[in-house]
């Protein structure tokens, strides 16, 4: 056993595990939170993805010890009421089925609404890839992206380039 | 006491005039904190095993006294479980409209199997069409009792009553009272046995698109599945099973198992799938991550007993080889034999297609604890809680009212959890050890294990006439039958029914028809899956129908509905599909579209599939537009993305490499190797759904199958001139 040191969303956590257990099972087994989910063990299919400091990983495919004294979020770490834009235009769209692969859907999503506010369905595909869902619910997975990246747009005034800081 | 004996056996009646059989019990309270605004509400292990408050009208409806400042909270049980389908809201929804309240009112409770309840599987499309009458005359019942109460204690007539919002109101004098100052009264009158439904009309819920209560928590990951269950003293386990499945096991050496932290337990494990039993071994430690590296440390030694010698390549030649026998008559119309030689065209072809898995996304799980030696709890994802009761009584050899299960979403189900393999088994293990375990399936234990979905083989011979119209018509189907690779006994000389699915139901008309079955014995377990047969003959049937409209120089759509002179819904399906799939106009270079339509057990779907040519060779499907008949619809959101979900696992069942065997074990074995359908494959989708009424309502979450493959597969012929007649295709080397 080795006592290591993450903060998960937000809260610093000493977790004693052993340092070659996936992430995975430490947030879910250790830590309790469950909202992150097991598919498959090999970073084929996303159910797990969290993110570390703001990018997606896998969390099946991580070692514990490999993110000692970094920043975990993971799915109940996004908002407090299911009310993050994603969230919201996931209800809105009523994308999840059987919800078990969504919460990896909507941490990739979130990741990339970050990178790239403004997506493509190009961009979607790419960025989405890696999260299978067997209910298919792929199509609504995609307007569901482009509803919250609209909505993220509006509710963020902050210019967002020194061309519209000059308009002003 | 009399009263409750009296009341009892009145709702027992009630139930029988509800054709739900059993008797009435007592039933459940919500979770902690309900409550919250159901949008909000936790999604938690949501069970009536838990303490009940309340006063239960009718099954499946609780009602809490008011308080002041408080309406007592209402509870409705849904007894079908929710995998994704929506009947965490459908379901509730009957019972609601006729009640007179909002989904956004009553807490949701997941039934247990409990006999009060009646049969409470998910499965066969089946759980809103029969539900549909069932459950409104619940709803109904309860209404109608709390308005006699209210009109009682206002001395006016029953007839000057209405209800909304869970309140019986009194237009004239503008009183109202909440069902919670009604229901200590209410409930002590007898229940209606034949209550007055609303008029459709007047419909709120129902047939309307609404949000599913459900969807809040499974985006915020607080919706509980049977793998995120956790109960005090909990140990978790792996279990090594053979790759052959239904190898004996001879020993196995756990010295090293036994050196990795944490493991606990290494002890035997039995898997008993319907009437089969596989041994394991398995490795309970008291983490998930010990259970799985202890596995990994296990020699095993496994007695194949010569099932290691199963190959699919030979398996194939073996089907090929058993389609030249005659078979047995499933069907037969006019007289095939003198038909087809009389005809002046004739054609045969033949169809082969592959086994697939189930893989839904939650592998297969389940806690048990026997609290007592002979009483046993269960949390588990299942579609089938009454099935498990059943099973684990005589499994074990207990009470089956001693058998409580919690049951969860479900990550999926499309027919895997069906089967109470997987629950079977952790309640052996956690009976062996003495502790409550939780058994996690890896996905390569998923994908390798089985039930799978069978293959099926199909030879055609057809005669058309001088018009090219069909004068005869055969179907055989070549394959094993799911009943008995359960280890079922097949009888000599019958048709398993189950495996000629839809091939005889068809509304063709056609003069003279011949279709027939050939047994071929497997010993891989299979199962039921996704619309069952029909994902796999209608692929055969559907596309031979268009070989014969080919070879008549005939358009695919106008050869069908040559074929259906006389009104049928299957005419009327095509007829609207012709329409919203714009069929008649042209499609660019390079495209193609095809049509195919099934009809069976489950309901009637037609689609029109376009595929286009890529420039690197491949083909892309573009679009599938889909006409699916359900006489009524409950949340026509609902069919829409379940018609969605259909198409995208019809269309990985289609194109992907699905299962093959040698050596006797599965060559795939996690999503590397049995890939899925990703979001960058999935096509435009359109549903139009047919609701016009009438007697029958048809079923939603399989009818979007069958016809993907086949329309698929005729899209393909209309653009490249190859016709498929093997599954898997390829789409990326098919030109």
């Amino acid at each position: 056993m080795a006592s290591i040191k993450i903060t998960i969303n937000n809260q610093p956590r000493t977790l004693d595990v052993e340092p070659d257990m996936p992430l995975l099972w430490a947030i879910r087994d250790v830590v309790g939170l469950t909202g992150t989910k097991f598919g498959c063990g090999i970073a084929q299919c996303g159910a797990c993805t969290v993110h570390l400091d703001g990018s997606p990983i896998r969390s099946c495919s991580v070692p514990v010890s490999a993110v000692a004294g970094q920043k975990i979020t993971t799915i109940e770490g996004i908002s407090k009421n299911a009310d993050h834009p994603v969230q919201k235009a996931w209800i809105a769209h009523q994308v999840p089925q059987c919800g078990y692969c969504q919460s990896g859907q909507i941490m990739s999503a979130v990741a990339l609404l970050k990178t790239t506010p403004k997506p493509s369905d190009g961009d979607i595909d790419n960025a989405m890839q890696g999260n299978i869902c067997r209910c298919g619910t792929y199509t609504r997975i995609r307007e569901a992206i482009h509803t919250a990246s609209a909505e993220m747009g509006t509710t963020n005034k902050l210019p967002k380039t020194g061309a519209k800081v000059g308009k002003r | 006491m009399n009263t409750n004996e009296t009341l009892s056996a009145n709702r027992r009646d009630f139930l029988k005039t509800l054709g739900l059989t059993g008797v009435v019990l007592v039933v459940g309270i919500p979770a902690a904190n309900a409550g919250a605004p159901v949008s909000m509400a936790p999604m938690g292990l949501l069970n009536i095993n838990a303490a009940p408050t309340g006063s239960e009208l009718v099954p499946y409806v609780i009602i809490e006294k008011s308080t002041p400042g408080h309406p007592g909270k209402i509870t409705i049980m849904n007894p079908r479980p929710d995998m994704g389908q929506g009947t965490y809201q459908s379901i509730p929804a009957l019972i609601a409209e006729e009640l007179g309240v909002t989904l956004d009112q009553v807490t949701i409770l997941q039934t247990g199997g409990e006999k009060a309840f009646g049969g409470q599987i998910s499965g066969g499309s089946a759980s809103v069409r029969g539900s549909y009458m069932p459950l409104r005359k619940v709803g109904a019942s309860a209404r109608e009792m709390l308005v006699t109460a209210a009109s009682q204690q206002w001395g006016v007539p029953v007839a000057e009553c209405s209800v909304a919002n869970g309140s019986v109101h009194h237009k004239a004098s503008g009183r109202s009272l909440a069902y919670g100052d009604l229901v200590e009264v209410a409930s002590k009158l007898p229940v209606p046995s034949d209550p007055k439904l609303k008029d459709p009309n007047d419909f709120i819920i129902l047939g309307k698109p609404a949000l599913r209560p459900e969807v809040p928590a499974k985006v915020s990951g607080r919706a509980q599945f049977g793998i995120d269950v956790k109960v005090p003293g909990m140990l978790y386990a792996s279990v090594e099973r053979s790759p052959v499945i239904g190898s004996k096991l001879i020993s196995f050496d756990d010295s090293k198992t036994k050196q990795v932290k944490g493991v606990k337990y290494v002890v035997k494990a039995t898997r008993t799938l319907e009437k089969r039993q596989f041994d394991g071994v398995a490795v309970v430690a008291d983490n998930y991550w010990a259970a799985l590296k202890g596995r990994r440390a296990l020699a095993v030694t496994w007695d194949h007993d010569g099932l290691d010698k199963f190959n699919s390549v030979a398996y194939d030649q073996q089907l090929r080889e058993l389609a030249k026998q005659d078979g047995v008559v499933d069907h037969t119309a006019g007289d095939f034999t003198k038909a087809l030689t009389d005809a002046p065209t004739k054609l045969d072809a033949f169809y082969e297609t592959p086994i697939v898995s189930h893989s839904p996304m939650e592998p297969m799980n389940c806690v048990a604890n026997w609290p007592t030696p002979t009483s046993v709890e269960l949390w588990t994802s299942s579609q089938a809680p009454s099935w498990i009761k059943t099973k684990m009584a005589d499994e074990f050899g207990i009470k089956a009212d001693d058998v409580k299960i919690n049951i969860t979403f479900n990550g999926g189900g499309f027919g895997r959890r069906l089967f109470q393999d997987f629950v079977l088994e952790a309640a052996h293990i956690a009976k062996t050890v003495g502790k409550p375990v939780k058994v996690v399936w890896t996905r390569e234990d998923d994908t390798q294990l089985g039930p799978f979905r069978p293959m099926t083989f199909s030879a055609f011979r057809a005669g058309l006439g001088a018009d090219g119209m069909p004068l005869a018509f055969q179907h055989k189907v070549i394959s094993p039958s799911i009943s008995a690779t359960l280890g079922n006994p097949y009888k000599a000389d019958s048709v398993d029914k189950t495996m000629t699915e839809g091939i005889s139901e068809q509304k063709y008309e056609i003069p003279n028809v011949d279709n027939r079955y050939v047994f071929a014995d497997l010993q891989v377990p299979t199962g039921y899956w996704r619309a069952v047969t029909s994902t796999t003959v209608a692929f055969a049937h559907e596309c031979f129908i268009d070989e014969m409209a080919h070879k008549a120089g005939k358009d695919p759509f106008d050869y069908r509905m040559a074929m259906l002179t006389k009104a049928s819904d299957t005419k009327r399906v095509l007829t609207r599909l012709r329409e919203v799939s714009k069929w008649d106009k042209p499609l660019p270079a390079g495209w193609g579209r095809g049509v195919a339509q099934w009809e069976f057990f489950a309901g009637l779907a037609a689609h029109v599939v376009e595929v286009s040519k890529q420039k690197d060779g491949s083909m892309k499907v573009e679009k599938v537009i889909c006409v699916i008949d359900l006489g009524t619809v409950v949340n026509p959101d609902m069919v829409r993305a379940q018609t969605e979900g259909a198409i995208a696992m019809a269309i990985t069942a289609a194109t992907k490499p699905g299962i093959t065997f040698e050596n006797g074990a599965a060559q795939q074995a996690n999503f590397d190797t049995n890939p899925m359908l990703r979001i960058n494959e999935m096509p435009i989708v359109e549903v139009h759904i047919l609701a016009e009424g009438g007697p029958v309502i048809k079923g939603v979450g399989e009818p979007g199958l069958p016809p993907v493959a086949p329309a698929l597969a005729n899209a393909i012929f209309m653009a490249t001139g190859k016709r498929v007649r093997r599954l898997p295709m390829d789409l990326s080397k098919l030109v």
